[in-house]
């Protein structure tokens, strides 16, 4: 039995930012794996909620005229794992969102609830970071649009005004378009589990050499993060595991990590080391680079 | 001996209602208006109630009543009901001092053998994080939870005790007054001089060994409702694998006469021991009461469940071995220490039961055994499938590969050198090994995970993930003989067309026994398994006296008491026969629903003629039926082995386990494939052992950190590998068609083998499960290696 005041559904997104502008008490709920856990935690009491399932609109994933690809914020994890647009231009994503929770969970999760939870440990994040993606937020005065590393401000702390509904996760082409990337999820179990790190790194490769690498990071810190000080070094340089060796040490030095019972602070700082060479690793290959070996 | 239904994979006789969503559980029953029950926890680990207000809880609406421990057991509700306090006992201490025990044993007459009563329904003593303090009865769930909250509580805190080591500390304080130092038991043994033989061994080697605390994870919660009838008894309907036990304790934890009780058991969701315990039903109980016997569901939440129901206990060992230089050994000397958190459940008795089914594995000249049983303020330590044996099979197994490495001896080939033979008595239990066949078991592991040529291959590696091999093996019992009453009921009821009920007080709990019991009746009988209709639903009022699923004793105990009913009912069947046929009962048989001679097996009468004339006879009629106990004064010993195949990540501490085989040493296997499902289940459980499960605690309040699904890391079907289950059958004379136990056994010796496999992988011996990364990380650490 969950504690649930009130319950609206709007069926357009108009409908919806009108309702939120009326009550802004009103919780709003996706695909519910996150809000409903919360209210059987007791966290959530008497709560109101509007419901964002019935507008199909925002579960279309599709590509602009100008290469901007637009996730809606209501796709579901399967949606995103299935859509041959996403297994193309960004395979970093389907490959979080297949390892998410279960199979059930991801016929209902949603990508914009996973963003507007503000979990470092969001699966989606690492790579929403690493691609760079921008996020658009309407409310019934209007719409903006957010990086997604300004949209994380804490533990489940996001940039979401009162009034604002996340509607659609857009990747520009300058973003995806001739990079090779790699993710890994690292966690306890290989299924229904949160991940201990999220690694997503793209790289884009000239002959021997790094062109631009990206490295996206979950639960190495309060948010999830980019290892910018490892990826400035990476610029330029040749390719070869003595880079790479290079490159997990600075990744490290962007982190947060903390020591909690889950795990120490030293044993997440060796994984972000070595995860992130491994990850690059295979990136590298992906970009049409060389193994390395 | 040749068999038609033994020994064959039929299907499972509740396939189709538990595949199909028919079968019912506790759950899917309901009585008309029925009340919610919520518990109020202690938010300490050690603390002492000094107020209670429950003025606002009660005044919500919608909540029917509020108890606290000055209610319970409290003669002022029970006024309500007449027929209850009629049938109080006279209890001089008052019945609100009342102290009842958990357990799921057998009551015994003698008062020393009983178990620890040290548990009060509701307390004003807390000695866990989850401890029941108060309770609300309410309309529904919301109201009910608002309830707790509206409940004001001043504790006095006490230092929490959350380790053996703080509670065995001079001057602790005591979790229980009456319980000096807070050992609840210290009962161990001795045989031959332990001293002496280890003076007399060419070497003497120690190792020190630790398990944790680990939860049984069942499917389905502590669920049960409770009501009191027409005739003003209380009836209960729970989610458990003893209901005549349940009964029992109900009873006592009320003071009332035990008839007073009517436990019924449906189709349960798993137990794996945390059912052969009582734990929601004495209070579930008293809520009906309160509310003047109306309906009350009482169900716990996973978090509810993971903190106060029971786990496994955790056990700190050290061990002391003497061993001669061709791999004998002389002389083993184990210390124990078990954690059995805050109340007693079977905790007195399960370290002591370990050690005695290991007893059987390595008969040695001397082997002492002295463990102790501490009380701490973490949540209780209870029944877990392998009772103790996980935990010191655990220890063993390593400390033997430990050795072996150490004096460069073949793993293999110490451990055959040291394996019983049959014909062994133990000196103790005087159980005689009647059959035992683990030097095959080893052979064909050995052979299954192809030992010789992975072990040379796996020789000297040093990249980044390096594999090994590793086995480790086990001794346990088939049911608690002789330290507990084997008693065992069935009952069977030939209707008119020679088809059969079979009624069992064994409970199915998803193991299987139902559908073994079924194929016994339809190999004595002569009848096709689907005339045997087994009544799975145990309802005390009407279920022969049995007590229950436990101890791995269902094929083996109650299968003879089935065994039992069933050659009654042939016997009476073939009389009848006979007087209908002039032919002599001692030369007939039964097959193939007639009556047949023995000898020749030729055709004499149709089995449903002989059912109809029992019923219709006019003169003669009797219809066919039996209800037997069977007292299994013996027990049957089983074996069995593990090898394992590791790979393991030297950067990230990943254990990932390859192939993996338990060979079993059960005796005849009723049903193959029911066999292969147990193993599968018990492996899979100690693979969670191994490599991910523990409850964890902060160490300064006791509070639970993980007791949800998680973060505490059941294994999914994803991090299970393949797992080869196989049998060496060899009858046991003792048991019914000569089985042997396996419930349990398949879960004791995965776990050392998968920690030798990584010793062989790494050359690092982890002494500590589970072997989870940030620990394999630290010792690779340690150790240098990273």
């Amino acid at each position: 039995m969950y504690d649930i005041k009130g319950y609206y559904d709007a069926e357009t997104v108009s409908e919806a930012t009108a309702l939120l502008a009326d009550n802004p008490n009103l919780k709003i709920i996706a695909g519910g794996t996150d809000m409903l856990i919360k209210m059987h935690g007791g966290q959530l009491e008497d709560v109101e909620l509007l419901s964002l399932r019935k507008i199909k609109s925002l579960e279309k994933i599709s590509i602009a005229d100008n290469g901007t690809i637009v996730i809606g914020a209501m796709a579901t994890f399967s949606m995103i794992f299935h859509n041959p647009i996403l297994k193309d231009a960004a395979p970093i994503l389907t490959e979080a969102a297949i390892s998410m929770g279960g199979p059930q969970i991801r016929n209902i999760a949603t990508i914009g609830g996973n963003v507007c939870n503000g979990a470092t440990s969001a699966d989606s994040a690492s790579s929403l970071f690493a691609l760079n993606a921008q996020l658009k937020l309407e409310s019934k005065a209007g719409e903006r649009v957010v990086p997604i590393r300004e949209f994380y401000l804490g533990p489940g702390k996001v940039a979401l005004n009162p009034g604002e509904i996340l509607t659609e996760i857009l990747i520009a082409p300058e973003d995806y378009k001739g990079f090779g990337g790699h993710y890994i999820k690292f966690a306890m179990r290989e299924a229904m589990d949160i991940a201990t790190l999220g690694v997503a790194v793209l790289c884009k490769v000239e002959s021997v050499t790094f062109n631009e690498v990206r490295i996206g990071l979950g639960v190495a810190g309060p948010t999830p993060l980019r290892c910018l000080e490892a990826e400035e070094y990476a610029k330029g340089k040749e390719i070869s595991s003595e880079t790479l060796a290079e490159i997990g040490k600075l990744a490290v030095k962007s982190t947060k990590a903390r020591t909690s019972w889950r795990a120490s602070k030293e044993y997440r700082e060796h994984l972000v080391e070595e995860l992130t060479q491994r990850a690059l690793k295979t990136a590298v290959v992906s970009a049409g680079g060389a193994e390395v070996v | 001996m040749a068999y038609t239904v033994v020994g064959k994979s039929v299907r499972r006789v509740d396939a189709v209602a538990k595949v199909t969503g028919r079968a019912k559980y506790t759950d899917d029953f309901s009585e008309r208006n029925m009340l919610v029950g919520k518990i109020l926890h202690s938010p300490y680990a050690h603390a002492i109630v000094k107020s209670i207000d429950v003025s606002k809880a009660k005044a919500l609406p919608g909540v029917e009543a509020v108890l606290t421990y000055k209610d319970l057991p409290d003669i002022r509700f029970a006024t309500a009901i007449p027929g209850i306090i009629e049938a109080m006992a006279t209890d001089e201490v008052g019945v609100a001092e009342l102290k009842y025990s958990t357990a799921g044993h057998p009551y015994a007459l003698e008062e020393t053998h009983r178990d620890k009563e040290d548990r009060n329904i509701l307390t004003q003593k807390a000695r866990f994080v989850g401890d029941n303090i108060a309770a609300v009865v309410a309309t529904d769930d919301l109201i009910a939870s608002k309830a707790l909250k509206l409940i004001e509580v001043e504790y006095e805190v006490l230092e929490p005790l959350t380790s053996t080591d703080a509670a065995l500390k001079e001057g602790a304080p005591l979790i229980h007054d009456d319980c000096e130092g807070n050992i609840i038991s210290s009962k161990g043994y001795e045989m031959g001089n332990i001293e002496e033989a280890l003076k007399e061994s060419d070497h003497v080697i120690e190792g020190e060994y630790e398990t944790s605390i680990v939860q049984h994870c069942h499917l389905e919660n502590q669920v049960s409702h409770a009501y009191v009838d027409s005739d003003r008894r209380i009836v209960i309907m729970t989610s458990t694998q003893i209901p005549h036990i349940v009964r029992r304790i109900v009873a006592q934890s009320l003071g009332i006469s035990w008839g007073r009780v009517r436990v019924i058991k449906p189709y349960i969701g798993g137990g794996f021991g945390n059912k052969q315990d009582v734990c929601i039903e004495p209070l579930n109980a008293a809520m009906s009461l309160a509310v003047g016997g109306r309906p009350v569901r009482l169900e716990l939440s996973r978090e509810e469940a993971m903190i106060d129901t029971r786990t496994r206990h955790a056990f700190k060992f050290k061990i002391k071995t003497g061993i001669n230089n061709d791999g004998k050994i002389n002389g083993i000397y184990i210390s124990a220490v078990s954690n059995t958190g805050a109340y007693a459940s079977h905790g007195h008795s399960i370290a002591s039961s370990g050690g005695g089914k290991f007893r059987y594995l390595y008969p040695t000249k001397a082997l002492k055994y002295e463990p102790l049983t501490v009380y701490t303020n973490l949540p209780v330590a209870g029944a877990m499938r392998g009772y103790g044996t996980p935990q010191i099979f655990f220890a063993f197994e390593s400390h033997i590969e430990d050795i072996a490495k150490k004096l460069n001896l073949d793993p293999i080939e110490i451990r055959k050198k040291n394996v019983v033979k049959e014909g062994h008595v133990d000196p103790l239990s005087k159980n005689t090994i009647r059959s035992c066949s683990i030097r095959e078991c080893i052979d064909k592991g050995r052979e299954l995970i192809k030992w010789d040529a992975k072990k040379a291959l796996y020789k000297e590696q040093t990249g980044d993930i390096r594999r090994g091999v590793g086995m480790a093996c086990f001794s346990y019992a088939s049911g608690t003989y002789p330290v507990a009453l084997e008693l065992a009921g069935a009952r069977i009821v030939m209707n008119q067309d020679g088809s059969v009920q079979l009624q069992l007080g064994a409970t199915e709990i998803g193991q299987g026994s139902d559908t073994v019991f079924a194929q016994m009746v339809s190999e004595v009988l002569g009848i096709p398994m689907y005339m045997v209709h087994v009544i799975s639903t145990q309802d005390t009022d009407i279920t022969p006296f049995d007590t229950g699923s436990y101890a791995s004793r269902q094929t083996y105990v109650s299968g003879m008491a089935v065994e039992k009913a069933a050659l009654e009912v042939k016997k009476k069947v073939l009389t009848v026969a006979s007087s209908m046929t002039d032919i002599p009962a001692h030369l007939l048989d039964l097959k193939e629903q007639s009556v047949v001679f023995k000898d020749s097996g030729e055709k004499v009468i149709e089995l449903e003629v002989v059912a109809m004339q029992s019923y219709y006879d006019r003169v003669n009629a009797q219809p066919i039926t039996s209800d037997v106990s069977n007292n299994a004064r013996i027990n049957a010993i089983p074996f069995g082995v593990t090898f394992a195949e590791v790979e393991v990540d030297m950067k990230t501490g990943k254990i990932k386990i390859l192939e993996i085989y338990n060979v079993h040493d059960s005796g005849k296997i009723i049903n193959p494939l029911l066999a292969e499902g147990q193993v599968h289940g018990g492996v899979s459980m100690a693979i969670g052992y191994a490599l991910s499960e523990q409850l964890l605690f902060d160490e300064k309040t006791g509070k639970p950190l993980n007791n949800n699904l998680l973060d505490y890391k059941l294994p999914t079907i994803m991090d299970t590998p393949d797992i080869g289950a196989a049998f060496v059958e060899k009858e046991d004379p003792t048991g019914p068609f000569g089985v042997k136990s396996l419930g349990e056994p398949p879960i004791v010796s995965p776990a050392p083998a998968i920690r030798n496999a990584v010793l062989d992988a790494t050359d690092v011996a982890f002494n500590r499960i589970p072997m989870n990364p940030q620990r394999v990380f630290e010792k690779f650490k340690e150790q240098g290696l990273i």
